[in-house]
């Protein structure tokens, strides 16, 4: 329980921390949204400072930063300069789409990569084994950006899948049905093309730690007792080369709003991505602050998931920590 | 009634990453009688681990050359079927590992760790799994059962360990029961707990033994009959008061020779023990020859270049020396 | 009780007086739970002989060794070392003191750097000290080598292509590199095999009369420790309960738990060995 705690604690830290530098630094670089304005001569100096003032960019730094963390902790994430419109509506709407993504594709990955490392483990030295090693070594290689914007090729040539956007135009008037398989095909090549990205790596590594635990001897005592080996494999294998595996899971767990952007950008899929990347460039600070808060939230509650399950899947850390 | 189980002329090398070929177990044969413990005694690289683990066809993944049979049950176990083998593991023949603190699941509680072993020889439903476990832990560990059931690995002593591996071994009730160093990692006063266990089961569950050890005194007063192993061969197979009062083979008689005895008088300066000289270097490729010829204080010029068979001294008594070639 | 020429009027090498060591584990509700893994231990031991340390696991006798050694601070009590009061040294002091003590654990494979070739494990010590040239490291260790009974073609394999007993020899060889005076050995022939332990035992007693060595010998085997000690100090939760030469606590041990070590020592001739009551 301790440790729990210390590792919440460690989350909540983090989480203060981050917000603090994502605005320092958003605040302190040079220039801001009304310096485009000011380029106008048709909008008058008086009115951009007015607007200005509406937005509290006059005031000092640590009265905007309180302003703002208790704006958001009621759920308003401040305004956006660039929309005309509250932060939090839009940015979850893109969090929704973004993590409809991501999610399919993390679980997709996880499902090939588990039975797959599992499997090439087992046959360490074969050929078929061989043949993983290399086959997920190339697909490491090639960059993210070749993989989508070959499957948008793909998509363009073969006139199977759409090219790009979430929906079709017509999405409202299709029945539920007509919605579902609209939706899938929309999303069938980014989730592509996030797996291809990210299964290599969690193949080589779900590889790695069974083939570790494969050579320890508690399992060639297990299967001295006659235990099958399906149960080796899945209950006494597994298990014990959980540790780094779960680490892993949490650390997939806190890319699922951050990983995709060069996915949505070349696929046009409205996610988080495009939007924070349109709001960096415009300076459009509370949707920035507000993007990155969202993604560090993920990535520090992913972490703390890994703390979590790491507690419950081994003993050992709950008896170190005291229980 | 023949022999429970039954090794022929086994060899067993193990191929290194360079290639090399190092003769593991170089030619052991022997029989098991139903009912009696017959003690293993090797040093490292005498072949008595893998004489263990061959037992049961337990290899690891590093490519093994295997010849000889082990016969059981009418079965050659080294010829069957991974089906037929699986049976019988854990079931009919028992292993219990070295090292009960690497033998163990580590994240498993240890009464799960039996109830899997029941589980896969369909040892009943849940409740009759349940129940067994119960059964098996409480004869070993009285009222601390529920306890000792419910903890991990690295929650509980080397000695509870070892008596969890007691359990896993004998939870399906096999036959025959093969332990290797079982005693090795524990106190004195645990070592005597624990040998006193192996009794106990011999007597109440009937078991026929093979009791792995390099310390001779472990096998005095437990042991029926006492199978010496040097450098992958039979040394000397005999009864176990014969051998162990009367040696014959000179590395058993040197081995004997080296174990400081508790009534040596102690007064002013210290012995030397009569130690066996240089290292037991047994490299891999062809042996000719006698393993034990480069330290033997009666080596003769044949044993450098002929290996000696087993010669009979008596009924019960076998010596693999040419000393006793012509009696 | 005559021992290697020892002189009444010594000092002893070490001298060691009501040392504790508690282990303390702060818990988030309830008392700080407290250990006493030391509980006021005291002995001496004089230049040239080997006083044995004879316990079962949980008895403190591995505190001891990590203490003596300062790889553990003790809470109280005196450490004399060549009559000067270890505790008190400041870190300089300290330093020059330290290769004089050397520590032998049961398994060096894991002391051992499973990278490093035999010679680079031998010369590491000296040439942290920094003092001499390599010509002159390079002698020593050689001289070492063969006086431990390794040959010199060992200098350049791994220690994973030596044996048990081979391993055991490099770690001696290692600490004698410094030239320390007193070797404490914990469990050190515990994990090899009978007829290895014979050998190594003779290697220590060797050393002991050309080199005059003073051992520390901590163990569960009571009959490898008469053979090989001048003095046997039984101990048990933390405390020395019984110390006397080894004929005494054979033939006349005085508490039960000496008896108990005595009658789980397994006897080669058949039966249970039989214990002489006090």
């Amino acid at each position: 329980m301790p440790y729990l705690l210390r590792r919440l604690g460690h989350a909540v830290f983090l989480l203060i921390g981050v917000s603090v530098l994502a605005f320092l630094f958003t605040v302190l670089a040079p220039g801001n949204y009304f310096d485009e304005m000011r380029l106008n001569p048709q909008i008058a100096p008086e009115t951009i400072s007015a607007l200005r003032t509406q937005y509290e960019l006059d005031r000092p730094l640590p009265v905007r930063y309180a302003h703002w963390v208790s704006s958001v902790l009621r759920g308003d994430m401040g305004f956006s300069f660039a929309y005309n419109s509250p932060v939090a509506p839009l940015l979850l709407v893109r969090a929704r789409n973004t993590l409809l993504l991501t999610a399919t594709a993390m679980l997709l990955a996880w499902g090939i990569a588990l039975p797959l490392g599992v499997w090439s483990a087992e046959h360490q030295g074969a050929a078929s084994d061989r043949l993983v090693s290399s086959g997920t070594a190339a697909l490491m290689v090639i960059p993210d950006l070749a993989l989508a914007l070959g499957l948008l090729v793909i998509a363009v040539k073969s006139r199977w899948f759409p090219a790009g956007g979430m929906v079709s135009l017509h999405f409202e008037s299709l029945s539920f049905i007509g919605k579902f398989r609209d939706l899938l095909l929309h999303m069938a090549l980014p989730v592509a093309a996030l797996v291809l990205s990210v299964l290599p790596l969690l193949v080589r590594h779900v590889r790695a730690a069974v083939a570790d635990v494969l050579d320890a001897p508690f399992l060639l005592a297990a299967e001295g007792h006659g235990v099958p080996r399906r149960t080796l494999l899945y209950r006494y294998a597994l298990p014990a080369a959980a540790n780094p595996l779960i680490s892993l899971m949490g650390f997939s767990v806190g890319t699922l709003l951050s990983g995709s952007l060069l996915v949505e950008v070349v696929m046009s899929w409205p996610g988080v991505g495009p939007f924070l990347l349109e709001a960096i460039l415009a300076r459009d600070l509370y949707v920035v602050i507000g993007g990155v808060l969202l993604s560090t939230l993920f990535l520090v509650g992913g972490n703390f998931l890994a703390d979590l399950l790491l507690y419950w899947a081994d003993p050992r850390i709950r008896t170190e920590a005291g229980i | 009634m023949g022999p429970i189980l039954e090794v022929r002329d086994l060899q067993v090398a193990y191929r290194s990453r360079g290639g090399d070929l190092f003769r593991a177990v170089d030619g052991i044969s022997f029989c098991l009688e139903s009912g009696e413990v017959l003690g293993v005694l090797g040093e490292s690289g005498s072949g008595k681990s893998t004489l263990a683990v061959s037992l049961l066809r337990l290899f690891r993944r590093n490519s093994v050359v295997v010849s000889g049979a082990v016969l059981f049950d009418g079965r050659d176990l080294l010829k069957a079927e991974p089906r037929e083998l699986q049976a019988i593991r854990g079931k009919n023949i028992s292993l219990i590992f070295q090292e009960p603190s690497v033998a163990l699941h580590p994240t498993m509680r240890v009464g799960q760790q039996v109830r899997q072993i029941l589980d896969a020889h369909g040892m009943g439903n849940r409740g009759e799994l349940v129940r067994r476990t119960r059964e098996v832990f409480e004869a070993l560990f009285g009222e601390e059962a529920e306890r000792i059931a419910r903890s991990y690995p690295h929650q509980i002593s080397g000695g509870q360990r070892q008596r969890v591996l007691i359990a896993q071994a004998i939870a399906c009730r096999p036959s025959v029961l093969v332990a290797d160093e079982p005693t090795a990692s524990l106190d004195p006063t645990t070592q005597m707990e624990i040998l006193d266990v192996f009794r106990g089961l011999r007597t109440s569950l009937g078991l026929t033994m093979i009791f792995i050890t390099h310390s001779p005194a472990l096998l005095s007063g437990f042991a029926d009959r006492i199978l010496v192993l040097y450098g992958g061969r039979v040394a000397e197979l005999g009864v176990a008061s014969e051998v162990l009062v009367s040696p014959k083979h000179p590395y058993t008689q040197a081995l004997f020779r080296s174990i400081p005895p508790l009534d040596e008088p102690h007064d002013g300066g210290k012995k030397i023990l009569p130690a066996i000289p240089r290292d037991s270097n047994l490299s891999s490729g062809p042996r000719a020859g006698c393993p034990f010829e480069p330290r033997c204080p009666e080596r003769m010029d044949i044993c450098k270049s002929e290996n000696p068979g087993l010669v009979n001294l008596s009924k019960s008594h076998l010596v693999s020396c040419f000393r006793y070639e012509n009696q | 009780m005559s021992a290697a020429g020892q002189d009444k009027n010594m000092q002893p090498l070490l001298d060691v007086k009501n040392l504790v060591k508690t282990y303390s584990r702060k818990r988030l509700t309830g008392p700080r739970e407290e250990v006493r893994a030391l509980d006021g231990v005291s002995f001496s031991i004089f230049r040239g002989t080997t006083l044995a340390i004879v316990g079962e696991s949980g008895s403190g006798k591995s505190t001891l060794a990590f203490c003596l050694a300062f790889l553990e601070k003790p809470t109280s009590g005196i450490i004399r070392f060549e009559e000067k009061d270890m505790l008190q040294l400041g870190e300089k002091d300290l330093r020059t003191i330290r290769p004089k003590i050397q520590l032998i654990f049961q398994d060096p494979a894991g002391s051992f750097n499973p990278r490093w070739k035999v010679f680079q494990i031998l010369i590491e010590p000296l040439a942290l000290q920094g003092n001499l040239s390599r010509e002159e490291m390079r002698s020593r260790a050689r001289g070492l080598l063969e006086q431990v009974g390794l040959s010199s073609d060992m200098e350049e394999k791994l220690p994973s292509e030596l044996s048990g007993g081979q391993r055991q020899r490099l770690a001696i060889a290692r600490a004698l590199m410094l030239e320390p005076k007193l070797l404490i050995l914990d469990e050190a022939l515990s994990a090899l095999d009978c007829s290895v332990q014979a050998q190594i035992a003779n290697l220590l007693v060797e050393l002991q009369s050309s080199r005059g060595m003073t051992y520390l010998f901590i163990t569960h085997d009571m009959a490898m420790a008469a053979h090989v000690a001048d003095e046997i100090a039984v101990m048990s939760k933390g405390r020395i309960v019984e110390h006397s030469p080894p004929d005494k606590i054979l033939k006349q041990p005085q508490t039960a738990i000496t008896r108990e070590l005595l009658a789980a020592v397994p006897r080669l001739d058949s039966g249970r060995p039989q214990v002489p009551e006090s």
